[in-house]
């Protein structure tokens, strides 16, 4: 693959390029705000919203602990999608990429 | 080498030996401490076997710092996991569970967290573009020599940090344990990771973390399995019994004081489902979740990892693994915690250490039996092993970390600008694996006895606000150059650093002394108050920093009666000691079966009291001391002027800022012509470090 003269300019500008660089930069951007967000409600919520975590609704387990374990299954669902985004889209867009540049389609 | 290797294995296995000979108190009973040397001796054993084969395939640079970058992804997962999963997590947060409930777990949730930011902006682009350490990433498009200097130094830094708060920790932790002294257990550490590390490199360190981390979630795995199978697997069911503890509500009737008087048992309980026992600003919370989020991505032993991978499809599978391990211990803490809370007891917890450290061991014991069983003892010996082989883990790859920065930064890269043989190159790294484990073990020793658990939060801290910055802008803003980055690095960190120097994190004499003289000569009464209304804060600049004329806020108070006066220890245990003497003497002379059983159990619970005020009695006059002669902290300070635990919340957004503006005033055309290439290569993996063949 080792390929000493590319002409890195060249596929900066190439459409299928910025295409993946669009499409990568929405969706990354995307989960890690929603992330972030996410994991900051809860400090905010144990602080400021107490009433609200101390509803039981399922035996003694109360809002709290379930926002708690929510965060778990958000952070795997999070690296889930993404994985599953990229090993299908971005990784495939960054082969096709790198098979123009071998076969010196993109100079 | 082989022959050198099979001696320092026989003088560690003397070590632990001989560590049985200075065993003193511990959590294990005398009679069962052959048990735990042996469960340790078939750990190290294993480790070393490991060693002595990863050393006949380690010759090659590559080999030394990346393990040829051979390990697949679901292998770099464990390893991440065993890198990361530290004493302080493993123990720590099962032990503030056990103690506070629902804001240990809380507390636990940042640490998953801060692999979203790994896995989103971190791993793929640096095994793209890195080769060794965090320094190759920075000098791709920046000044090579000014950019691995700086990054090595904050390498360095980080490590150090986070090195001594694992080494005291580690040999508090296996002194609590086993009754080993410190200082043979923090030199049998450093002398077992530097023989991993030395000889072995990444590869023997990999498997090291691999090792932990299976040994780790099985130990979690069989104790929550224990804890949980009686309720029938049930949530609700289980919960409901941790609540009804009386343990668990005398506990949190002792954390909120006078509060607690018109509470019923079960909101108590309740109690400790709900937030607020333990953390107490939120502000200083959310400093310390910003720390941990965009800290763990900046963390130079985590970014190493990364170059141990084939590509950035294995360094993608490796997070996600490490996410799902990681992930799933924290849930299992949660078990663990009020597991020991519910069956050990939260009192007994804190009494072997008032930390919590020992909640997970003490609930092994239980669970097999008790203090005075064999499989009870097994349990805990294995646990005790367990922790054990979490430190030497987590210490061999920050080692490596700083030993990377110190031989491939400075020594290759600044001093012989990248003209060292390969051969020389090995040299150097093993030669400065050697020098930072020295380093680590004089330290940790240095360190006995000083208060270190704020230097785990630092170095997470200093990542987030210096490497993270430098890191993230150079991947991903075409305008970053390398004035920016060294501003960013050297501002972000000294602030971070500087700011923890002057907050409630540092010994204050005049506080120590207040508190160790309340003990000793106890308490004057406190007239009754009258109802309060609530006071508002006059500026959020308050909340952070003592400054003149701040009025801090207040919740509204409720007229409170007269409090009598506490008397001091000396009073407390002439009073015990009057009550035992004649009640002991009259033990012989007490007919009555039923009635001598009280006395007696009267007469115990006396001396496990006077006991306890003794103790509490000694602490305080150690604290005196200690602090004998100071009036302020190592910075002149009487009282803390930052006010927050953690820096993040300041220092994170200044060390960005920072970088921004030192690359908006410069120009740098090497960073400018180099991010073509450092975007396309990032994003596609053309011409990124390929995986030495075996």
């Amino acid at each position: 693959m080792s390929n000493p003269n590319v002409n890195w300019v060249a596929i900066d500008t190439n459409p299928k390029f910025q295409a993946l660089h669009r499409k990568k930069t929405f969706f990354l951007w995307g989960l890690m705000v929603f992330s972030i967000i996410y994991y900051f409600l809860l400090p905010i919520g144990a602080a400021y919203y107490q009433d609200l975590f101390k509803i039981k609704v399922w035996g003694v387990v109360n809002v709290g602990i379930l926002f708690a374990l929510s965060e778990f299954v958000v952070a795997w669902t999070i690296a889930f999608v993404y994985s599953r985004k990229a090993n299908a889209e971005f990784d495939a867009m960054a082969q096709d990429i790198i098979n123009d540049v071998n076969n010196g389609r993109m100079k | 080498m082989s022959d050198l290797l099979k001696k320092l294995t026989l003088s560690v296995a003397a070590l632990s030996i001989s560590g049985a000979a200075f065993a003193g108190n511990g959590a294990v009973a005398d009679e069962f401490k052959w048990m735990t040397f042996a469960v340790f001796g078939v750990i190290i054993a294993i480790t070393m076997a490991i060693t002595f084969w990863a050393a006949r395939t380690t010759h090659t640079t590559s080999e030394f710092y990346a393990a040829g970058r051979s390990v697949s992804g679901i292998q770099n997962g464990w390893a991440i996991a065993g890198d990361y999963l530290s004493a302080a997590s493993f123990l720590g947060i099962a032990g503030l569970i056990s103690l506070y409930g629902y804001d240990g777990f809380m507390y636990s949730v940042g640490w998953l967290v801060a692999y979203i930011t790994v896995l989103l902006v971190i791993a793929e682009p640096c095994r793209n573009i890195g080769k060794y350490t965090m320094g190759d990433i920075l000098a791709f498009r920046n000044d090579p020599k000014k950019t691995k200097t700086v990054a090595a130094l904050s390498t360095i830094t980080v490590s150090t940090f986070y090195l001594t708060a694992q080494m005291v920790g580690g040999g508090v932790l296996i002194k609590t344990l086993i009754g080993i002294d410190y200082e043979i257990s923090v030199i049998g550490v450093g002398i077992l990771m530097l023989a991993y590390v030395v000889f072995g490199g990444m590869k023997a360190t990999t498997w090291v973390q691999i090792t932990k981390a299976v040994l780790l979630v099985m130990a979690s795995l069989i104790l929550v399995f224990m804890v949980w199978a009686p309720y029938g697997f049930s949530l609700p069911g289980y919960l409901g019994s941790v609540v009804a503890d009386p343990d668990v509500q005398k506990q949190v009737a002792k954390l909120l004081g006078d509060k607690a008087a018109t509470m019923t048992p079960e909101e108590l309980g309740q109690r400790f489902l709900e937030p607020g026992l333990f953390l107490k600003n939120p502000i200083d919370q959310i400093s310390l979740g910003l720390a941990l989020v965009l800290g763990t991505a900046g963390m130079p032993h985590i970014l190493m990892r990364f170059f141990t991978v084939p590509t950035a499809q294995a360094a993608r599978t490796s997070v996600i693994w490490a996410m799902g391990i990681i992930g799933g211990f924290y849930v299992l803490t949660l078990f663990l915690g009020t597991g020991a809370a519910m069956l050990v007891g939260p009192d007994k917890i804190a009494s072997v250490d008032a930390g919590g450290n020992m909640a997970g061991p003490l609930l092994a014991q239980y669970l097999g039996g008790g203090e005075q069983s064999l499989m009870g003892n097994f349990m805990l010996a294995f646990v005790a092993a367990v922790a054990f082989a979490t430190i030497v883990a987590v210490v061999a790859g920050l080692v490596l970390a700083a030993a990377s920065a110190m031989a491939h930064d400075i020594y290759v890269g600044v001093i012989r600008g990248d003209h060292a043989t390969p051969n020389e190159q090995v040299v150097a790294a093993r030669v400065a694996s050697g020098i930072v484990g020295v380093i680590a073990i004089t330290v940790g020793i240095m360190a006995k006895g000083q208060n270190v658990a704020h230097l785990v939060a630092l170095a997470f801290a200093v990542a987030a606000s210096s490497n993270l910055p430098a890191v993230f802008l150079t991947l991903y803003w075409k305008k970053c150059n390398t004035t920016g980055i060294i501003m960013g690095m050297i501002i972000g960190s000294l602030t971070a650093i500087g700011l923890v120097m002057i907050s409630p994190n540092m010994t204050y004499p005049k506080a120590v002394i207040a508190g160790a003289n309340k003990v000793l000569n106890g308490e004057p009464a406190v007239p009754a108050k009258e109802a309060a209304p609530a006071v508002e804060r006059s500026s959020f600049m308050c909340e952070l920093f003592a400054l003149d004329g701040c009025v801090l806020a207040k919740p509204a108070q409720a007229a409170t009666p007269e409090k009598p006066a506490k008397p001091g220890a000396a009073e407390k245990l002439a009073g015990l000691n009057a009550k035992l003497q004649p009640l002991e003497a009259s033990l012989p002379t007490i007919a009555d079966v039923t009635a001598k059983a009280t006395a007696e159990a009267d007469v115990a619970k006396l001396k496990k009291d006077i006991a306890a005020v003794e103790k509490a009695k000694a602490k305080a006059e150690a604290d005196l001391k200690k602090v004998e002669g100071q009036t302020t902290s190592m910075m002149g300070l009487e009282k803390p002027f930052f006010l927050l635990k953690n820096p993040g919340l300041i220092s994170i957004p200044l060390g960005f800022l920072m970088v921004i503006l030192g690359s908006l005033f410069t120009r740098d055309k090497r960073a400018e012509d180099m991010w073509d290439e450092l975007y396309v290569r990032q994003n596609t993996g053309i011409n990124a470090e390929a995986a030495s063949a075996h």
